[in-house]
């Protein structure tokens, strides 16, 4: 083929230099960003691996495939690694990491060297994440409940935990770098109402990160300290208080989901613009119901907690503060929604996961509702409703998006198309699969079947065959992508600089950007999401 | 509806229709604004698809639209709010006068105890149509305790009560779950609550071994322990007089007051310098390790029964009418 040709002439950040030395050495924040998702696609198909053993077990009421132990690990290890080693770096690490440099019109994040740090920190918590794993791995749930994980389980909790303690400083390194970069260094004319809402979604996140991560970090210490040396913080028989320990991880782990959400209602902020040729609808809403989510996200913990033993009053609070952080979240639906109205609309891959994440995302905010509702969330929080509501947040939100931002921005990361129909089957594959396996679950839930059971009376056996059947089918939704880009990366076709027509810095430069990735530091003199002035593609290209 | 395949759980106390109620309207309003959502992008998408010589028409946003829409969802919410607090209360507020039950959790088993001395392990009997308290703890992780067919679930902690309460409304056998993560027979922790006509729960009551009233089993309890040498209940000993306390506010030494409940009592047992009575020095010795969760729960229910629910004329305390203390007659 005579693109080989054509490529080697341009230099770019891919072919600057060879050798792994180049990559684990690099302060290229494009090449780290591609570290970064070597390292969380891996972690994403071991914490799958893990979701589908699961699965496998449920499909009949006996605990016949593991032993209860070996179940328990499972999940408890299925939580711990999507949680904290996919979802909260997936989107900010990788595309993130990409793309805002290029937005902002700068040469790179604030802190290059910091940058990689973080990635090895990453690195090195995974490492000691999969050894834990493989000599036997925790058996608390990805919550870490006292006295359970202080006093009585005997498997490897301190090693889980320091993991997930230098994991979490990964991620605040990361919130660190964008706060500065999107603040310092902004090219000339790019005003904040003229940043892409895919900045000010990060830039929420990023907050987040900052704050919430060293609460969790200090909790963690304190299992670690007590398990080790017996403090007794959160021991009852001596003076301790394991709700304390509640308050403690939840004033995280509630905020820990909109560090996972936002960043991927940023990515669908620039999707549905650019496939409905349009500008944003509402733009000062979209940019700060992100901005009230990350706020109001810190209020909202004890609603994890409402049948834990708190005052009643105290869980009143907390329902109504609930229901005020569900506010934004309306407005960007709506927003998204109304901004389709009179566009000019075209069904590709990216548009198919945006559309995914709106059906799905809205699903779960609204299930969110009835766990709100104090007299509901009784009977079914600790239930597969629970289970299946956050699914539809964090896989049916958080993954659709980091899968369309990953279709959407995979000419500019890789200068190369994939193939549009195989793309779309993979999207269609992963909405069914999504759907068959988590939306039993929420009948399984109001029907009363409790989270983390090995086994279960047969009345909900029917169910859970559905759940397992949709899982598979989830599954092959996942790893079709995984093959594609890999084949892409070589037999794809050459993208050009601008393949969709799309708005925003990060086009007006080549696919793939050079090291520096622009020529010269760009003049912002535009709004973002400018649609009306730039030319739709005759066709959308199809690799 | 089908034996294997269940689509609403059975509903068998008086929440459960409060609670299913909330929930058919909460579906409702669910399904109608995702229904509405779906339909304007399946037509947006249809009608608005790009198409040779169209072009997309610019619309800027709209601050109306936008207070709409950020404002009647916030009234839908407050109503629904409020609705799901309501029955959080009633299900938080155990009606005065209730049957009472002693629940002890442990890795992986629950024991349950009556007021009149019947024990159980993972099964439950109560009558219909009577308001039944639990007051329960656990030995060691934390549990929860989870009957789906009444739709209460309360977490049961070690080192203190939490209570629950329901009032059964149907004969028949229903789940008893461990709702909380406790390890690895976490999913064994299951039993039944068996709910029985008045007349069957009688029956019911009078077979079997019982091991005497829970009260009664605290007393001697109370006595094996020393405790009446201070705790005296003709006059104020070393320690405060019991008799009549339980319900009451209590006057702290530290100038604090605290009602004298289940779990004050417990607290007084286990760490007694914690939350001295005024007037008392802090001389009691600590209880903590010298007595099990059951026999603590027996001696709640001892102090318990030193002051009768004032229109309970039918539970006359042990002690002879002349020991009464100041407490007035209805």
């Amino acid at each position: 083929m005579a693109t080989a040709a054509i490529t080697a002439e341009r230099e770019h950040y891919l072919n600057t230099d060879y050798g792994i030395r180049s990559w684990l050495l690099t302060t290229d924040h494009k090449r780290i960003a591609l570290l970064y998702l070597v390292l969380i696609t891996l972690f994403f198909f071991v914490g799958g691996f893990f979701a589908l053993l699961i699965r496998l077990e449920l499909l009949t009421p006996a605990g016949d495939l593991v032993q209860a132990d070996t179940y328990n690990k499972l999940f408890t290890m299925h939580g711990q690694v999507m949680v904290f080693f996919f979802l909260i770096p997936s989107i900010p690490a990788v595309l993130g990491n990409f793309l805002i440099p290029m937005m902002v019109g700068a040469k790179d994040l604030a802190f290059p060297r910091i940058n990689l740090l973080s990635w090895y920190l990453l690195l090195i918590a995974g490492v000691l994440m999969l050894h834990c794993i493989v000599t036997g791995g925790a058996d608390t749930g990805w919550t870490f409940y006292t006295p359970f994980s202080t006093s009585f389980s005997n498997t490897k909790v301190i090693e889980a935990g320091l993991a997930i303690f230098i994991a979490g400083f990964s991620s605040i390194l990361t919130g660190l770098n964008f706060v500065v970069t999107i603040h310092r260094m902004r090219a000339p004319g790019l005003t904040w109402s003229r940043l892409p809402l895919f900045v000010w979604a990060h830039y929420a996140t990023s907050i987040i990160q900052l704050l919430g991560t060293p609460v969790l970090a200090i909790t963690l210490l304190l299992v670690v300290f007590e398990r080790a040396f017996n403090l007794g913080i959160f021991d009852p028989t001596r003076g301790g208080d394991p709700l304390l320990f509640q308050h403690l991880f939840w004033f995280y782990s509630h905020p820990a989901v909109y560090i996972m959400i936002l960043p991927s209602m940023g990515v669908v902020t620039e999707i549905i613009p650019c496939f409905s040729r349009k500008r944003i609808f509402g733009y000062h809403a979209v940019a700060m119901s992100s901005i009230a989510i990350a706020v109001f996200g810190f209020l909202v913990w004890a609603h994890h907690m409402f049948v834990a033993g708190i005052s009643l009053y105290s869980a009143m609070i907390f329902s109504i503060l609930s229901y005020l952080v569900a506010i934004p979240s309306a407005i960007k639906v709506f927003n998204w929604t109304a901004t389709m109205y009179k566009g000019s609309i075209r069904f590709t891959t990216p548009m198919l996961y945006a559309m995914g994440f709106i059906g799905l995302f809205t699903m779960g905010g609204l299930t969110g509702l009835f766990l709100a509702a104090l007299g509901i969330d009784v009977h079914v929080t600790d239930t597969y409703f629970v289970i299946a509501h956050f699914h539809y947040i964090m896989v049916g939100g958080a993954v659709m998006g980091y899968l369309g931002g990953l279709h959407y921005w995979w000419p500019k990361i890789s200068g190369r198309l994939y193939p549009e129909w195989m793309g779309k089957f993979a999207a269609l594959t992963v909405f069914l699969g999504f759907n068959l396996t988590f939306f039993p679950q929420f009948i399984l839930g109001y029907l009363g079947m409790p989270r983390r059971y090995w086994q279960y009376p047969p009345e909900f056996q029917v169910l859970n065959v559905m759940s397992t059947a949709g899982s598979t089918i989830l599954a092959v939704g996942y790893v079709l992508p995984m093959i594609y880009f890999l084949w892409s990366m070589r037999y794809g076709k050459i993208a050009d600089a601008n393949p969709w027509g799309a708005a925003g810095l990060e086009w007006k430069t080549s696919s793939p950007p050079p090291t520096s990735n622009f020529e010269e530091t760009p003049e912002v003199t535009w709004e973002a999401y400018n649609y009306d002035e730039i030319p739709a593609p005759e066709e959308v290209p199809v690799g | 509806m089908f034996e294997n395949f269940p689509l609403w759980p059975a509903r068998a106390a008086t929440t459960a229709g409060n609670v299913d109620a909330l929930f058919i309207f909460l579906v409702l309003l669910a399904g109608f604004m995702s229904l509405a959502i779906f339909t304007m992008i399946v037509i947006f998408a249809f009608q608005y698809r790009a198409r040779r010589g169209h072009r997309a028409e610019q619309v800027e946003g709209s601050v109306p639209l936008e207070i709409t829409w950020s404002a009647v969802p916030l009234a839908i919410f407050m109503v629904i709010f409020v609705w799901g607090a309501v029955i959080y209360f009633q299900e938080r507020t155990p009606p005065r006068g209730a049957d009472e039950v002693y629940v002890v959790a442990k890795q992986w088993m629950w024991k349950l105890e009556h007021e009149q001395g019947q024990r159980e392990i993972n099964e439950l009997h109560v009558p219909v149509g009577r308001d039944v308290k639990l007051i329960m703890t656990s030995q060691d992780v934390i549990h929860s305790f989870y009957v789906p067919a009444f739709r209460i679930k309360q977490d049961v902690l070690p080192g203190r009560y939490t209570t629950a309460w329901f009032h059964a409304t149907r004969p028949g056998v229903y789940h008893l779950f461990c709702a909380e993560y406790c390890g690895t027979s976490h999913s064994g922790m299951i039993g039944q609550v068996v709910v029985l006509e008045p007349a069957q729960y009688q029956a019911w009551l009078s077979g079997g071994a019982t091991f005497g009233s829970l009260a009664a089993n605290g007393e001697s309890l109370f006595q094996q322990l020393g405790c009446p040498t201070c705790h005296r209940s003709d006059i104020q000993g070393r320690g405060p007089n019991l008799v009549g306390v339980f319900g009451k506010l209590v006057q702290l030494e530290d100038g604090r007051s605290v009602v004298a409940d289940e779990n004050y009592v417990r607290e007084s047992i286990l760490s007694p310098s914690a939350k001295v009575v005024s007037g008392f020095k802090p001389i009691m010795p600590t209880f903590q390790g010298l007595v099990s969760e059951e026999q603590l729960t027996a001696l709640v229910a001892y102090v318990k029964s030193l002051s009768p629910p004032p229109s309970g004329a039918a539970a006359i305390p042990k002690l002879t009418p002349g020991t009464q203390p100041q407490e007035p007659k209805e």
